[in-house]
């Protein structure tokens, strides 16, 4: 654009910059979260009930101890492992619409793991005869790891496959994503009804998997939980995937490759970086997080696969990565946040007159929308001089 | 017929028209020159309404005008022809033609008719064009017609050409010259805008000219000569006068061997080149843009897909050709890319993440068992050895490079490849939308590059650039060495005939 | 087999099929414009409730119709603002919708009609009538008017309605132009927007069109989630069709034969072994068609270049 002439005005000092990026990065979400609230009290208002009633029961009970606190945090964890698996995606440029294919296969496979080399026998209860036979009975030290290892393996390997359609033949992550979700959850359903449902139950689930396999629920380990809140070592897991993505992403060269990419393809083959192994290790890796729902629900929680469980964990880990800038961080407390809304869904369908649990739904909607719209603040913003002041 | 007053225009903090004033005379064919990024696309399209002015005031037949949106513009008769053609490729010449002013009714498009009026107008300006045909399957010279017709069909009666001859090859551009006289000559207005000289002189009535966003001449093209509009469009000669000493050469770093390489519709880009570049000396390449010059650089960096490239590539005795982009720069080869916002810089990353783009993976930017963790002390050394020996400003490391100035992101990606540190050393553009003191320092960077041994491969559309930085010069056309000079004693005259397919 | 390929088959295939026309030919005025969109499940559940509830207040399945369409525009038009006024990225807002429309019917079908996420059953002379309904009397009774709804008919003339309209006329050049080359269309003096506003509304008041079938046509109220993933196959039709009006059409009559086909042969027809034929390997065929086409294995399925990229320039 020609010869450029310009003085410098970023004499601000390390701190201060940085201070500045952190206040831009929790302002947008912070008040896409207000306007979506705002939103939804008016449609609370319209259909009939208290808006302030109604959030006051959605936010209030999830901090009570035990039990708010304990199901808020067990309802966070497949949002923190789905909300990591798409941010991963996202800073390599790739769209996931796919966790919710690839932690149904991964958790299918898990309890696949715990069943046929835990020693499960599948018999039919009024003949017994027998309709699965197990391949092994691993002890649980070795099952427990395998079935963890499994999760994770077979979600990077269903993540990997739009990873590898597009690196190869150039066809679009987003559709093939969507198809593959589809396509996971006939698979799975095919198995549990035809293979490893105990013939005669009604629900339509897989045998239980073997006792080896369970992993440990807090309450073993944290006095005063009680044992019956499903909060498990899977949670454990999410803090920990949290910190380890962190670091992968920001202080290993592999991160640095998958960032680079997602910024500037072209710059980053100039780099000597490869494109396509980097889309496909990227969308691995997005699917083995997403697959690492399938230990908080089998093997932390139902001890069995049972279908159709996700509530649209995959879905709602796009509000959480986007909430969360895409930020380890961010995903954490978006994903807590969503969980309280989760959480809260009980008490109001119980107490309003009127308003059903799905309001968290359209609030989780809402969320997204405002999130990804987020220039119609900009506007506003730059009007009362904030823009430039944060800007960096 | 079209006048431009006081127009101001600024693109974030880069002041791309500065109280521009030209006024075009109705019926004269009106050149507009300058080098690249002198203000003259910009002006041209805040004209059509592609851009709205920050300040200024559009005057048209002597009225004035409102244009904000290029409609406005056709409305008010004004046709425009972009460098990067305006057509869509998978429907056709017709379609294209008639689109946003369709004949029929708002129910029925009525092609045939438009068929008709489009042969009309292209036999009456000659133009030759098959209104059925889709776009795809045209050549360059025959789209840039349809792209003349779309404008005329609009009964445009000012033309705008930016940079119409860019992409012919010189008979094309005969021919097209004969076709913009012909039009003159039916009434017809057009402004050109080029930033080559010969052709202002064989095709315009009156001359602007402009340099750094403004308007620094105004003339009549009989009563000048190339001398004058090439001091005035410069304005730097002073500057481009380098000191250098005597080159060392030694021994024979990059030797290339019947190179080809195909393009993304299979046509040879470079055709059968073979040269040789030794250490410690500069050999710079001039050429009309587009003659292949991108594409010989990418494939010595690695960065062309094996399938489209044959013939050799050698460098210090071993064949490279099959070596990726990572590999050779481990070799000891260095690129400072054409175009540094699209290849050379991740725009969003901190100055110190930059600094080790392609070295990321070695030390010192990594640390530990495997070298698997980035090294931050590592990488914070080197961006400050890059941002003090490249003067690199405002020396924060931390800042995003999208926020530095054009001349201190190609000095940071200047310090980044020039620290490899390199044996060969390929350069494009190196001072593209550089400021003038940047672009200085960035000659003697790389004439000490040369002078310590290194193999230089020199690129650039500144004629002035190569011929002053260079020990031996090679002129390509069409994708192939048509010559190679002595820039000590060559004139551009000589030049510039073997750069459009002469003969010097 | 003989007791699979029956003349019922044909009608349940154009049954199944109507709806996915419907929002595929939706999709199809978006994604020709240069919007992705993901959201046609969202928009279908939108026309369904609304359909459904409004018939049931004006017992008139016409009017539930016209409600439907309406909805579908308003809702894609909160799309079209979100995408194209402030850029957001389409799949995203695409998502946010179809999670939208997965609470806001149940939530507010609680407050209309005191349940947990479906309207009340609609009586059958309310719903949208077959195509006998249209026929004079001494018209006999042949089954294609008395299996066949008024709206597969009304989805057939929209698909060449929509031929027309997408190849001779001024509005289908520009809309195709802006959808391959906004910058082109726009330096033609065509409003980049003002086509890309048109092409999502429409899209939302066909998809629209199509739920309402779903709830008032093909059924007689509105359960929670009742596209069950119809707005994503006709997202996969429209690929397989390349975008193109009749094979688009083509593409969901070929998976409402597969989706018709497994409810036929449910306990008719059985695998050597004696089993059921696992209905899922049926279902997944319009998924597993589509990564095939879309990897080029059968045919170049080439997209608008345009599509899912805003139009931004420099003012």
């Amino acid at each position: 654009m020609g010869r450029t002439r310009r003085n410098y005005k970023h004499a601000a000092p390390n701190g201060a910059l940085k201070r500045m990026k952190l206040l831009r990065e929790l302002l947008f979400p912070l008040i896409a979260v207000i306007c979506a609230f705002i939103v939804g009290g008016i449609v609370v208002l319209l259909i009939g009930d208290s808006p302030f009633e109604t959030y006051r029961l959605l936010i209030g009970s999830a901090f009570s101890w035990p039990d708010g606190i304990g199901y808020t945090l067990f309802y966070a964890t497949p949002l923190i492992f789905t909300g990591l698996a798409v941010a991963v995606a996202f800073r390599c440029g790739l769209l996931n619409i796919g966790a919710e294919g690839q932690l149904y296969i991964a958790a299918f496979a898990t309890a696949w793991v715990g069943i046929k080399l835990g020693g499960v026998i599948i018999k039919n209860p009024v003949t017994g005869q027998i309709v699965n036979s197990p391949i092994a009975h691993l002890p649980g030290v070795i099952l427990l790891p395998l079935c963890c290892l499994v999760a994770v393996g077979v979600g990077a390997i269903w993540g990997a496959i739009p990873g590898l359609l597009k690196a190869k033949f150039g066809s679009h992550e987003v559709i093939n994503t969507i198809m593959l979700n589809f396509i996971a959850v006939a698979l799975v359903s095919y198995f549990t009804q035809y293979h490893y449902k105990i013939p005669g139950d009604a629900i339509l689930q897989s045998a239980p998997i073997s006792s080896g396999a369970h992993i440990a629920r807090l309450g073993k380990i944290i006095p005063g939980l009680p044992q019956r809140i499903p909060l498990n070592l899977a949670f454990v897991f999410a803090i920990i995937a949290c910190i380890l993505v962190y670091i992968f992403l920001w202080k290993t060269k592999w991160g640095y490759e998958i960032r680079a990419t997602g910024q500037n393809p072209s710059a980053a083959e100039y780099g000597g970086i490869s494109i396509r192994k980097q889309i496909i290790l990227a969308m691995a890796i997005s699917g083995g997080l997403a697959g690492m729902v399938g230990i908080n629900e089998v093997l932390g929680y139902r001890y069995r696969y049972y279908d159709g469980f996700s509530d649209n964990y995959g879905f709602t880990g796009i509000a959480v990565a986007l909430l969360g800038r895409n930020h380890p961080a961010g995903v954490f407390v978006a994903a807590l946040l969503f969980a309280v809304l989760q959480r809260g869904g009980v008490p109001v369908d119980a107490f309003t007159q009127h308003v059903s649990k799905d309001i968290v739904q359209i609030l989780q909607a809402l969320v997204i929308l405002f999130v990804a719209a987020e220039a119609m603040f900009r506007g506003p913003l730059k009007k009362f001089g904030f823009m430039r002041s944060a800007k960096v | 017929m079209i006048e431009l007053r006081n127009i101001t225009k600024r693109f974030g903090e880069v002041l791309a028209n500065d109280g521009v004033n030209i006024k075009v005379t109705p019926g004269t064919i009106h050149a507009i020159v300058g080098e690249n990024g002198a203000g003259k696309s910009t002006a041209m399209r805040i004209a059509y309404g592609f851009y709205t002015a920050d300040s200024g005031e559009i005057l048209v037949n002597d009225r004035k005008c409102e244009i904000r949106t290029p409609h406005d513009a056709i409305a008010q008769g004004i046709g425009m022809v972009h460098q990067h053609f305006m057509l869509i490729e998978p429907i056709t010449v017709a379609e294209n033609i008639v689109l946003g002013a369709e004949p029929g009714s708002a129910f029925s498009l009525d092609l045939k008719q438009a068929a008709i009026e489009i042969r009309k107008l292209s036999d009456e300006f000659k133009l030759a064009v098959d209104p059925n045909a889709t776009i795809d399957t045209l050549s360059v010279g025959q789209q840039q017609r349809v792209e003349l017709l779309k404008a005329l069909y609009r009964r445009a009666q000012l033309l705008i050409l930016d940079e119409p001859t860019a992409v012919l090859t010189p008979q094309e551009v005969e021919e097209f010259f004969t076709i913009l006289r012909g039009m003159r000559e039916q009434g017809k207005t057009i402004v050109i805008i080029t930033h080559k000289l010969s052709e202002v002189l064989a095709i315009s009535d009156n001359v602007t000219v402009m340099r750094d966003g403004r308007v620094v001449g105004d003339l009549k093209t009989k009563e000048t000569n190339a001398a004058e509009l090439a001091r005035l469009m410069v304005g730097r000669e002073v500057l481009l006068r380098v000191e250098k000493p005597e080159a060392k050469t030694g021994a024979v770093v990059l030797g290339v061997q019947n190179l080809s390489i195909a393009g993304r519709d299979k046509s040879a880009r470079v055709d059968k080149m073979s040269f040789e570049v030794r250490a410690g000396e500069i050999v710079g390449v001039a050429g009309v843009e587009g003659n292949g010059q991108t594409e010989l650089i990418e494939a010595l960096a690695g960065l062309i897909p094996g399938s489209h490239v044959s013939g050799s590539i050698a460098f210090e005795g071993k064949d490279i050709t099959r070596l990726d982009a990572r590999k050779r720069k481990e070799l000891g080869i260095a690129h400072v890319p054409e175009d540094r916002h699209r290849r050379g810089l991740l725009l969003d990353f901190s100055l110190a993440e930059n600094t080790i783009l392609g070295v990321h993976y070695r030390k010192p930017a990594v640390t530990g068992v495997g070298s698997i963790m980035l090294d931050q002390a590592g990488i914070q050394s080197r961006a400050a050895q890059v941002i003090r020996d490249f003067d690199v400003r405002p020396p924060n490391p931390e800042l995003p490079v999208r926020s530095l100035s054009g001349g201190n992101q190609q000095k940071l990606i200047i310090g980044r490849e020039f620290g490899l540190p390199p044996k060969l050393l390929l350069v494009s553009q190196p001072t593209r939308g550089v400021d003038i003191g940047a672009i200085e320092f960035i000659h003697r960077k790389i004439v000490a590059m040369r002078d310590a041994g290194c193999a230089v491969l020199l690129v650039s559309a500144e004629l002035e650039e190569v011929t002053a930085l260079s020990d031996r010069l090679l002129v390509i056309h069409n994708g192939k060495i048509v010559g190679e000079v002595d820039p000590k004693v060559v004139t551009n005259e000589e030049i510039g005939l073997m750069m459009t397919g002469g003969h010097a | 087999m003989r007791q699979i390929f029956t003349i019922s088959l044909l009608f349940s295939t154009i049954r199944l099929a109507t709806p996915l026309v419907l929002a595929a030919l939706g999709g199809l005025y978006s994604e020709r414009s240069g919007v992705i969109n993901i959201a046609l499940e969202g928009l279908m559940l939108a026309g369904a409730f609304t359909a459904a509830s409004i018939t049931f207040y004006a017992h008139s399945p016409f009017v539930g119709v016209s409600a439907a369409m309406l909805a579908g525009a308003l809702v894609a038009y909160l799309i079209a603002l979100a995408c194209i006024r402030f850029k957001a990225n389409q799949v995203v807002t695409g998502t946010a919708i179809n999670i939208l429309f997965l609470g806001l019917p149940a939530v507010l079908s609680g407050a209309l009609f005191l349940s947990s996420g479906s309207t009340p059953q609609i009586p059958k002379e309310n719903l949208l009538p077959a195509l006998y309904k249209f026929m004079p009397s001494f018209v006999p009774h042949w089954r294609i008017l008395t299996d066949v709804s008024v709206m597969s008919l009304l989805a057939l003339v929209i698909v060449l309605v929509t031929r027309y309209v997408l190849y001779r006329t001024p509005f289908g050049l520009r809309l195709r132009a802006v959808g391959e080359n906004p910058e082109a269309a726009d330096a033609a003096g065509v409003s980049v927007n003002r086509f890309r506003y048109a092409g999502v509304i429409l899209s939302g008041a066909l998809a629209g069109i199509g739920g309402a079938y779903l709830s008032i046509g093909q059924s007689s109220l509105f359960t929670r989630n009742m596209t069950a993933g119809r707005g994503f196959i006709a997202l996969a039709a429209l690929i397989f069709g390349k975008w193109r009006p009749v094979q688009t059409m083509l593409a969901c009559l070929l998976f409402g034969f597969a989706d018709a086909l497994t409810i036929q042969m449910q306990g008719v027809a059985k695998l050597p072994s004696g089993e059921d034929i696992p209905v899922q390997f049926v279902q997944m065929i319009p998924y597993i068609v589509t990564i095939v086409v879309l990897a080029g294995f059968i045919g170049q399925s080439r997209a608008p270049r345009a599509l899912g990229i805003p139009y931004e320039k420099e003012r």
